[in-house]
């Protein structure tokens, strides 16, 4: 490839580099603040990010100033950040959402969220403790992921998902991460709401970076293996006997699922984050034909849920999670009309051609009447 | 379609197959279980089981419910292990197979089949993925074939590991497709389908894989009448064109019309040769405990 386009591309990435070194030194302290997370690695790619997060500032800078918009004010740098989560959000929960829904694994996204509580419960005891330095959300990716593990593990050795097991796990997490911020703070601590319920003001650029990585890492996983997951989402037996390897592929699955929850958690909050895997996903299958159409459609209602859902929450002075949830739901409420107006047309037009059943015979050798 | 491309699509199907049969043959059957004992619990519920399937066989595995037909249909396929015994598919290690192309699959029914918003292409589609993804990287094939063309090697490269299929895949899915007689139904929703064409989907599916065995576990529950004699007819010229049909039926009637072999199984097996000798032995009434007749779609 010693093309034009390869030294372009070499270019960029070496501008972005020496960009981002430059910026990683002149804003130091979130970069020094996940330094003891992602140890000497961390730096370069934290830079990167600090890089695109400068990027996108310049974008909602310009809309701002095109649309006079109040929220994307230059001095509101947390609602940018906020807007870049929720974006990155609204991606890749429907994504992973919808290999989850039809595998009716709808509740992992719930179980996951609160043993990602567990880990934001783990990150503050061990800063509190020992002073690691390290983001919660971080150790929350850490023991969801763990945790997902866990429970694919026993779904493989019991043969099938088992709610009760899953409803082990939840409870677990949630108990856990109590008890341990409990024994942190002497009682309950303060802090803990934003990530129970999410907050837009809180999306730090630190923790608005893990999510970038988090989104490249979900898209890019889901790009490269999606017919494999389409086909053991949609049967198993035949994908196994085909010889991809199932089992793997599962743990994949529960693995990205670990990942979303904790990238969404930060706007949306432990309760109510399952509704983004869950909720658009719905709404797209009612009125979808194709598996890639509906994963198109649920991309675009999450992101309508969430865009609204960041406006109506700055402008009304309410909780973002809530109401993007609510939102969404609303939306699903539609889509389940148009749903319903569209089979309705469909099967009258069926019943106008005459019945599928007869049409059938279309000079293939598998009906009868055609072969010699 | 018309009748002519279907003509063209068979025969370039068993022409290809006629390679894969001579292939086989060197390879003993395609089927073959020695000596099988399997128990989910420390009853078995196979026991002592020998068959051997040659290619280009069709052969029914028949038996009262509970007799263990499924579980010896995932025994053969590798899905589960022996106890005791060995299991081989295509002289291969079942449980080790690597080709799993060669095998197409079709179910009583696809458990998301009905409410996924999923077209009859994208599940066709389903049977070309074996052939890529980033697993498929590792099998040593790609390396093989990059010493001697590395230029279209690197390009099928890219797409195995895009997961992008190729113009010939799309030709070998809207082939089987126009096969099974299912093309005008490419783009509708699969769970809008009768259950009769949703099986000859399911059958589309295999046949893009290009398998060499095609194993059916009671592919007929559910589907109507008349779609069940249209569905065994496509059965019956698939493995005239060179395919190897192993059917796993309750439906004795169908069997005993269209099978050319039967194994008859109650946890052991109590008959296996061809059908007319089955039809005339006591194998039935002593595997099923009861007197069983054969109804054809007749009524004979």
């Amino acid at each position: 490839m010693s093309d034009p386009l390869t030294a372009a591309v070499l270019a960029w990435l070496l501008a972005a580099v020496d960009q981002s070194l430059t910026l990683a030194a002149v804003d130091q302290s979130p970069a020094l603040a996940l330094q003891g997370g992602l140890g000497g690695v961390g730096e370069v790619v934290f830079g990167v990010l600090l890089w695109a997060l400068d990027q996108w500032y310049w974008l909602m800078d310009w809309a701002y100033y095109s649309t006079g918009l109040e929220m994307l004010d230059p001095r509101y740098r947390y609602m940018h950040r906020a807007l870049l989560v929720g974006l990155c959000v609204g991606v890749m929960a429907p994504l992973i959402g919808t290999f989850l829904v039809h595998r009716q694994l709808a509740l992992i996204g719930d179980a996951l969220a609160h043993t990602a509580f567990a880990g934001v419960a783990v990150g503050l005891f061990l800063n509190a403790v020992i002073d690691l330095g390290v983001s919660p959300y971080l150790t929350a990716v850490v023991v969801a992921m763990i945790a997902a593990l866990f429970i694919e593990l026993i779904s493989e050795t019991t043969d099938a998902y088992n709610d009760v097991s899953m409803a082990i796990v939840l409870s677990t997490g949630f108990a856990l991460g109590t008890t341990l911020i409990s024994l942190n703070a002497g009682g309950l601590a303060v802090g803990v709401n934003q990530y129970l319920f999410g907050n837009l003001s809180t999306v730090s650029p630190q923790s608005a970076g893990i999510l970038l990585v988090l989104f490249v890492v979900i898209v890019g996983t889901v790009a490269v293996t999606r017919n494999q997951l389409l086909y053991v989402t949609f049967d198993e037996t035949a994908a196994a006997v085909s010889g991809i390897p199932v089992n793997w592929y599962n743990r994949v699955m529960v693995m990205l699922t670990a990942m979303v929850v904790v990238g969404a958690m930060q706007i949306m909050g432990v309760i109510l984050v399952a509704a983004m895997l869950v909720v658009p996903v719905a709404g797209a299958t009612q009125v979808s034909r194709s598996f890639t159409e509906s994963l198109v459609v649920s991309v675009v209602l999450a992101e309508l849920a969430v865009l609204l859902g960041i406006g109506v929450a700055y402008y009304g002075g309410v909780t973002a999670g809530g109401v993007i949830v609510l939102i969404a739901v609303g939306i699903y409420v539609c889509a389940v009309a148009i749903g319903k107006l569209q089979s309705a047309r469909g099967e009258r037009e069926t019943s106008e051609m005459g019945g599928i059943e007869t049409d059938g015979a279309d000079g293939g050798i598998g009906t009868g009447g055609d072969r010699p | 379609m018309s009748a002519n491309d279907a003509d063209r699509a068979t025969v370039t199907g068993s022409t290809e197959r006629e390679t894969a049969t001579a292939v086989s043959e060197a390879e003993g059957p395609i089927v073959d279980l020695s000596g099988v004992t399997f128990g989910y619990t420390a009853t078995p519920v196979v026991e002592d089981v020998s068959l051997a399937v040659e290619s280009g066989e069709y052969v029914a595995v028949v038996g009262p419910n509970g007799s263990g037909k499924s579980t010896l249909m995932r025994l053969m396929l590798g899905l589960l292990g022996p106890d005791t015994g060995t299991a081989r598919l295509f002289g291969e290690d079942a449980a080790g197979f690597n080709d799993g192309e060669r095998v197409g699959y079709v179910a009583q029914r696809a458990t998301a089949a009905e409410d996924m918003p999923i077209t009859v292409r994208e599940v066709v589609k389903m049977g070309r993925f074996p052939y890529l993804g980033v697993d498929r990287l590792t099998d040593g094939a790609l390396a093989d074939e990059f010493a001697a063309d590395p230029v279209n090697t690197a390009r099928r490269t890219a797409n195995v590991v895009t997961g992008r299929l190729t113009a010939d895949d799309w030709e070998i899915v809207d082939d089987a497709l126009a096969t099974v007689g299912m093309s005008a139904f490419a783009d509708r929703r699969i769970g809008r389908l009768s259950g009769g064409q949703r099986q000859r989907v399911f059958i589309a599916r295999a046949l893009a894989g290009e398998a060499d065995l095609l194993v059916l576990d009671e592919p007929t529950v559910g589907v109507d009448a008349e779609s069940v004699d249209a569905f065994y007819d496509l059965l019956g010229a698939l493995n005239e064109a060179g395919i190897t049909v192993v059917l796993i039926e309750h439906d004795l009637g169908a069997v005993a019309e269209h099978a050319d072999r039967v194994v008859c199984l109650n946890r052991e097996v109590y008959f296996d040769g061809p059908t007319d000798e089955f039809v005339e032995s006591d194998a039935l009434a002593r595997a099923f405990g009861t007197e069983a007749r054969f109804l054809t779609r007749g009524g004979e």
